[in-house]
């Protein structure tokens, strides 16, 4: 981050990187995508997995590509890439390299409604928000409203420092109500909150996937026209706004995507924690700080990196898994400490 | 003065955010659910679902630990923190003499009409006292709370989950303790005959490779977690005449991913519910989730079997009744 952001260098220059970057980086979560897998906590004959003649039923193969492998790969793909964008864009938007994208309450939200789901949902009449996946939704869009209304004056620029407070003081007070719901709740639902809580990409088919690539499509529409502006904005409100930015917009289309985002990634996978924080810096160390090779770097380098924690995950200790969530904590807290230390 | 407030502000926020949000308010949650979590194979099978077996239990001795008593006699007044054990003391006659239960417990149905006194996490040490107990059945985790009692002069029982053979010593420790050791003996002996009777049955048969579901997310396959090969839930498995397809990872509850799920091919499986039976449809739209496994031959053969009622988990004196119902879905042919 010590490359000043606000001098964009030239159009030119900046193209050819960005093109560098999307080819290497894409190049890598292309490869994770379709290497990983093949990998498993079993050998498979991809052969056998691709033989079109043995029914799908008769094809243990084929089911444990299909079934078990891919969805669980796309889903690390999209997860990863939206926290890691999302990270990028709340860390721009706060001017804190310290915000992921749980910072604002948005999974903290998500997890309350999960929780809730988890602990009543049995006993309400079977309604759509009994499924976890749909009631972490809600309360990602709960969340996200109160910040919203708490932070913003109609018409004028969003104070950043009211935001993040409001984020974080909506984060410890669901967290509250998260620990009375489970003390309320018995054992085996207080169990299953805190395993959702460690986050879990085996969502054993694509139907999941499809229900939340609405929402990535949008949240990752509009981080595409965000670089520009928070170039701009990262040096400062005023002097973004000199520049003709309309910062107020850019941070409401800002927190606006990056909450959709969250949103989504945590209702799919629930609330991994560390790669929103640690593959931007990650991908700043090597690219630099410019918004527009940043973001769409990160996007590509968090699907590669989520997808190969996963690997970790369902590899390393089979046919027993670590929770995805503990490898990108266990990955992602000591290089975050060396971050913070290396910058002081 | 403003400057300072903001690196003030900003002082704040950075600490916040470090043991912040994301991480801090469920890093709080997580620790304090560890907390539960080192109790919890004990809590579950009391509380009348097994999901938890954390190593813990395995690794604690097998059976019950010994009474700790600091009086002498039968004990009048009993305080059981411990459903399980509640059910344990109705069986061996002990009924009238328990004064005090958790806040989970509902049988036998007696115990719904006696003073409720918290659970694992929120035992009310007060009430208890103020009920005069002269017995308390614990949690072999709360050690705290043991050694409170322990200081007011009251007999303390902590209850370890362990196995079959733990819950039959139980059963026996708790008859002694309240002075219906013949009692004690007799439901041992009955449950051991139950179980007996069951494996008498199958001899001979087939036995299934065998998956026995103890936690699922409704609606969808996630989220599953089946018996492992220790505790109670394996034994009865094993008595009923199955394999179980996870009998080789020693722990009493284990996560599965969808991968394994397949790997491991069971022939049939068994979902455990200790609530009531659901609506027809309902049921059918459960029992449609396991379709998405089209190569397990349990789903490709329809045997996917949905059991419900609380003795299923309930580590205590109706464990044969449980492992009668998994003889008879896994038996068919056998049941008289």
């Amino acid at each position: 981050m010590s490359a000043a952001p606000g001098s964009l260098g030239n159009e030119h220059g900046v193209k050819a990187r960005l093109a560098s970057v999307l080819i290497g980086y894409g190049g890598l979560a292309l490869a994770a995508c379709v290497l990983a897998p093949l990998a498993g906590s079993t050998h498979i004959s991809l052969v056998r997995a691709f033989d079109r003649s043995i029914p799908f039923p008769d094809n243990v193969d084929a089911q444990i590509f299909f079934v078990a492998r891919m969805p669980r790969v796309l889903t690390g793909a999209i997860v990863g890439s939206t926290l890691a964008a999302a990270g990028v864009v709340m860390q721009a938007l706060l001017g804190n390299p310290l915000a992921t994208p749980f910072t604002l309450g948005v999974s903290t939200g998500a997890a309350l409604g999960a929780v809730l789901a988890i602990t009543f949902g049995s006993s309400l009449p079977v309604g759509a928000l009994a499924s976890v996946p749909l009631a972490s939704l809600a309360g990602a869009v709960v969340a996200s409203a109160i910040v919203y209304v708490l932070a913003t004056r109609p018409g004028r620029p969003i104070s950043t420092m009211v935001l993040l407070l409001a984020g974080v003081t909506l984060n410890a007070f669901f967290s509250a109500l998260i620990l009375f719901v489970q003390y309320a709740a018995d054992f085996t639902q207080a169990y299953r909150t805190i395993r959702w809580l460690m986050g879990d990409l085996d969502v054993g088919s694509f139907a999941p996937i499809v229900a939340a690539l609405p929402l990535v499509v949008v949240a990752l529409g509009i981080f595409a026209f965000l670089p520009r502006p928070l170039n701009l904005l990262s040096v400062g409100a005023d002097s973004a706004a000199t520049r003709g930015v309309d910062v107020g917009l850019t941070q409401r289309l800002a927190f606006f995507s990056a909450s959709l985002a969250t949103a989504a990634a945590v209702s799919l996978a629930g609330p991994i924690g560390f790669v929103g924080i640690v593959v931007p810096h990650l991908v700043r160390l090597m690219v630099g700080a410019d918004h527009r090779i940043v973001l769409p770097a990160s996007a590509l380098f968090g699907a590669a990196f989520l997808i190969g924690c996963d690997l970790i995950a369902r590899t390393v200790l089979a046919p027993v898994e670590v929770p995805v969530g503990v490898v990108t904590a266990m990955l992602g807290g000591p290089f975050f400490l060396w971050l913070l230390v290396r910058r002081s | 003065m403003a400057t300072r407030q903001a690196k003030l502000i900003r002082l704040v926020v950075v600490v916040l955010l470090l043991c912040g949000p994301s991480s801090s308010g469920w890093g709080a949650s997580l620790s304090g659910c560890g907390v539960s979590l080192s109790g919890c194979g004990a809590n579950l099978s009391a509380r009348g679902a097994n999901l938890l077996g954390s190593r813990d239990q395995s690794r604690g001795p097998q059976g019950s630990a010994p009474p700790q008593s600091s009086g002498s006699g039968p004990a009048r007044r009993v305080v059981s923190l411990v459903p399980n054990v509640t059910e344990m003391l109705f069986a061996v006659g002990a009924g009238t003499q328990v004064v005090g239960v958790s806040s989970y417990d509902d049988f036998p149905p007696e115990t719904k009409a006696l003073p409720r006194v918290g659970a694992l996490l929120d035992p009310d040490t007060e009430r208890i006292l103020s009920l005069r107990p002269d017995l308390v059945v614990v949690y072999g985790s709360q050690t705290e709370l043991e050694r409170q009692f322990t200081r007011a002069g009251i007999r303390v029982y902590p209850y370890r989950h362990g196995g079959i053979d733990s819950i039959l010593q139980a059963i026996r420790d708790l008859a002694g303790l309240t002075g219906h050791p013949a009692e004690g003996d007799r439901v041992v002996r009955q449950v051991r005959s139950q179980l007996d009777a069951v494996g008498v049955r199958v001899r001979g048969q087939r036995r299934p490779r065998t998956m026995l579901v103890i936690g699922r997310d409704a609606g969808a396959l996630r989220g599953v977690y089946v018996s492992g090969g220790v505790g109670f839930l394996h034994e009865l498995l094993d008595i009923a005449g199955g394999d179980d397809v996870f009998g080789d990872i020693k722990r009493e509850a284990v996560q599965p991913s969808n991968e394994t799920l397949i790997v491991r091919a069971p022939e049939v499986i068994i979902e455990l519910h200790p609530g009531e039976q659901p609506a027809a449809d309902a049921l059918q739209k459960e029992r449609a989730v396991w379709n998405l496994l089209a190569s397990v031959p349990a789903v490709r053969t329809g045997r996917v079997h949905f059991l419900y009622g609380g003795y299923l988990v309930a580590a205590g004196p109706r464990i044969g009744r449980a492992a009668e119902a998994l003889a008879g879905v896994l038996h068919p042919d056998t049941v008289k």
